[in-house]
């Protein structure tokens, strides 16, 4: 894995992720134009049968499971007093920002009627998992504004507000850990409902439970590969005395995942579905050996763990096996029981990847203006080139 | 118990009466389609050489109502499980938990909603039987109340031994239902789901967040527990600093 070595070398030729930027956010706003006048039916390939897509998959359960490093470190650094880890916070607290900023938005798009997003607040039903996942994203959103005002104020020089809310940190991160505990674990709750029809393989009682601590190790993983990214983009250095204890936090939380999701599949006796090598054991595998069992052995040994370029790998690796597991849950678990294979189409993935885009270049016009980093604001110089 | 169908598949001559009359008394497009759409909300399906009618079940505990979040899934005292069109935002997860795979979505529409079933609720308020049992030539969906159907299913299935299947599918499936069907041909034949649990799925996610409140109280109070001990335990390492005059309080 040289891989690091030759990517930092490579320079990106001025001009080219700006075009790559703009022909994406031009296909992002023609699809949205036609999604809100022709119907979700017009550019999804969302039916009767199968009724949740990419878009929730992807955007939605994926968005929030990624954001997880936020509070994960809040805690970290508020509750547990680590506080040599403060200077990661910050870059964290944007990504989980823009990660629910990404939520809203996918939300806006794949809601039916979104001009009726409000009903929730309105028409109670405490029985719905969806009404404490639409509070959980409306509390957690403003909670996570508030953990990232400071930065804001400080940068207007607004000293007033920006010691209110230092003043309120500890339970402001109280209340921010217990609404994402309650929302990643809710975001597995929503499938409890469906022990017909989501395959063994993914099915469990303990779903919110999977979902939960998962999100914390890709949450992990998340914060290690932003680190990573910062520093291709911006010529950061890789704080590795701070990336690799936290590693460490990963490799616990993926592996008691890990037995969690073998002892649930022993559990359904469907350990035998895995023999026939079928379409759900193939994706079950991919997502299991690659994404859970290779970076938690890799990452057990110090001597990877403290190599950057394996330290990324790993951490990519979690988050893969993380975006894969919640695609399986959502779409690939699902569709035996559908009777029809759902395939997203050209324009579902445009909206997806436009998002993507627009989060890398909200979190590079953020390290350009706010003291995101340690140094401060990125100036142009550091930069070396347009784009994130 | 409320009102409720039985559907005797042995005895519909799939005339699709019953589709019409729906689609006369809920103001649809006339069209009858093959499956259930948003516009088309009972159907009659050929299967094993019967006629297989499709429709809402009117769950006793409907799943679609426990998970809409914003409650526009009802079910009425009467037995029907109505919804309210003004309230839906379009989150679709009716149609993803339905165990029977029953509320369809305007697809074709920039302002859509949700099409199903909803037992002809005015009707059956106002005392009258649904539209498709009122239309029905054969006798094959009667209206009335649960419990005398299920009295008529059990003497039906008795009185003729070997001609039903010794099951009335409906009465425990998900929690029972107030739709009530009996077939002399077993229903995995007829493309009915089989492997439902006899306890309503609403339960599984009530346990979870029911709980949500004594969660809240425990999480908070461990999670101020940790800063309280790891902030004390700070500040005795910084007073012990200043008392061992090793640098003190910056």
């Amino acid at each position: 894995m040289n891989s690091t070595a030759t990517l930092a070398t490579r320079r990106f030729r001025p001009g080219f992720w700006t075009a790559v930027f703009a022909v994406t956010f031009i296909a992002f706003a023609i699809v949205t134009v036609m999604r809100f006048t022709k119907g979700l039916g017009a550019v999804t390939n969302l039916s009767d049968q199968f009724p949740w897509g990419l878009w929730i998959g992807f955007d939605l359960l994926c968005g929030v499971g990624l954001a997880a490093g936020a509070f994960t470190l809040t805690a970290v650094v508020h509750l547990f007093n680590l506080k040599r880890f403060e200077p990661i916070v910050r870059p964290t607290l944007l990504t989980g920002f823009l990660g629910y900023g990404f939520v809203i938005v996918a939300l806006l798009l794949d809601l039916g009627q979104p001009w009726r997003i409000w009903h929730a607040m309105v028409y109670w039903n405490p029985h719905s998992v969806m009404f404490e996942v639409a509070w959980c994203v409306m509390l957690y959103t403003t909670v996570l504004a508030l953990e990232f005002s400071p930065i804001v104020f400080e940068r207007f020089g607004l000293h007033a507000p920006a010691r209110l809310i230092h003043k309120f940190i500890t339970p402001l991160v109280v209340l921010g850990v217990i609404l994402s505990t309650l929302h990643q674990s809710s975001l597995g709750t929503v499938y409890l409902i469906v022990p017909s029809k989501l395959h063994p393989l993914w099915y469990s009682p303990l779903l919110p439970l999977h979902f939960y601590i998962s999100a914390i190790g890709a949450g992990i993983g998340m914060v290690v590969l932003e680190s990573y990214l910062s520093k291709r983009a911006f010529g950061r250095h890789l704080e590795m005395d701070l990336l690799e204890p936290l590693a460490r936090g990963m490799v616990v939380a993926l592996g008691i995942y890990g037995l969690m999701r073998i002892q649930a599949i022993y559990r359904n006796h469907a350990f035998g579905t895995l023999l026939d090598f079928g379409y759900e054991g193939r994706m079950f595998l991919l997502e299991f050996v690659m994404g859970v069992i290779l970076p938690v052995v890799l990452m057990s040994f110090r001597r990877l763990r403290s190599h950057p370029d394996w330290l990324v790998g790993g951490a990519f690796l979690a988050v893969m096996g993380f975006v894969m597991n919640r695609l399986n849950v959502s779409i690939t678990g699902m569709e035996a029981a559908s009777g029809i294979r759902y395939i997203p189409s050209a324009m579902e993935i445009i909206i997806s990847v436009g998002l993507v885009a627009t989060g890398m270049a909200v979190f590079a016009f953020a390290v350009r203006n706010l003291r995101i980093f340690p140094e401060g604001p990125v100036t142009e110089a550091q930069i070396p080139e347009e784009g994130a | 118990m409320g009102m409720g169908l039985l559907i005797d598949a042995t005895r519909c001559i799939g005339c699709g009466a019953c589709s019409s009359a729906c689609k006369e008394q809920n103001k649809l497009p006339a069209k009858v389609e093959e499956v259930l759409t948003a516009y088309t909300w009972t159907t009659v399906q050929e299967r094993e050489g019967l006629n297989v009618r499709r429709l809402c079940m009117h769950c006793e505990v409907p799943t679609c109502a426990s998970v809409c979040p914003v409650a526009a899934l009802k079910k009425t005292p009467e037995g029907p499980v109505v919804y309210d069109s003004e309230r839906c935002m379009g989150c679709r997860y009716c149609m993803m938990a339905c165990p029977y795979e029953i509320p369809k979505y305007q697809w074709d529409r920039p302002v859509p909603v949700i099409g199903k079933c909803i037992m002809c609720a005015g009707r059956v308020k106002d005392g009258q039987p649904t539209a498709c049992a009122a239309a029905c030539p054969a006798e094959a969906t009667t209206f009335g109340k649960k419990e005398d159907l299920i009295w008529e299913a059990r003497t039906r299935i008795r009185s003729k031994p070997g001609a039903y299947v010794d099951h009335i599918y409906g009465l425990a499936e998900t929690g029972g239902t107030s739709v009530l069907m009996i077939s002399n041909i077993p229903f995995e034949k007829l493309g009915m789901k089989t492997n439902l649990p006899s306890d309503p799925p609403a339960q599984r996610t009530w346990q979870v967040l029911s709980n949500i409140p004594n969660f809240v109280g425990v999480w908070g109070a461990f999670l101020f527990g940790v800063h309280w001990i790891t902030a004390r335990r700070d500040d005795v390492a910084k007073a012990e600093d200043h008392t061992n005059g090793r640098g003190g309080r910056s």
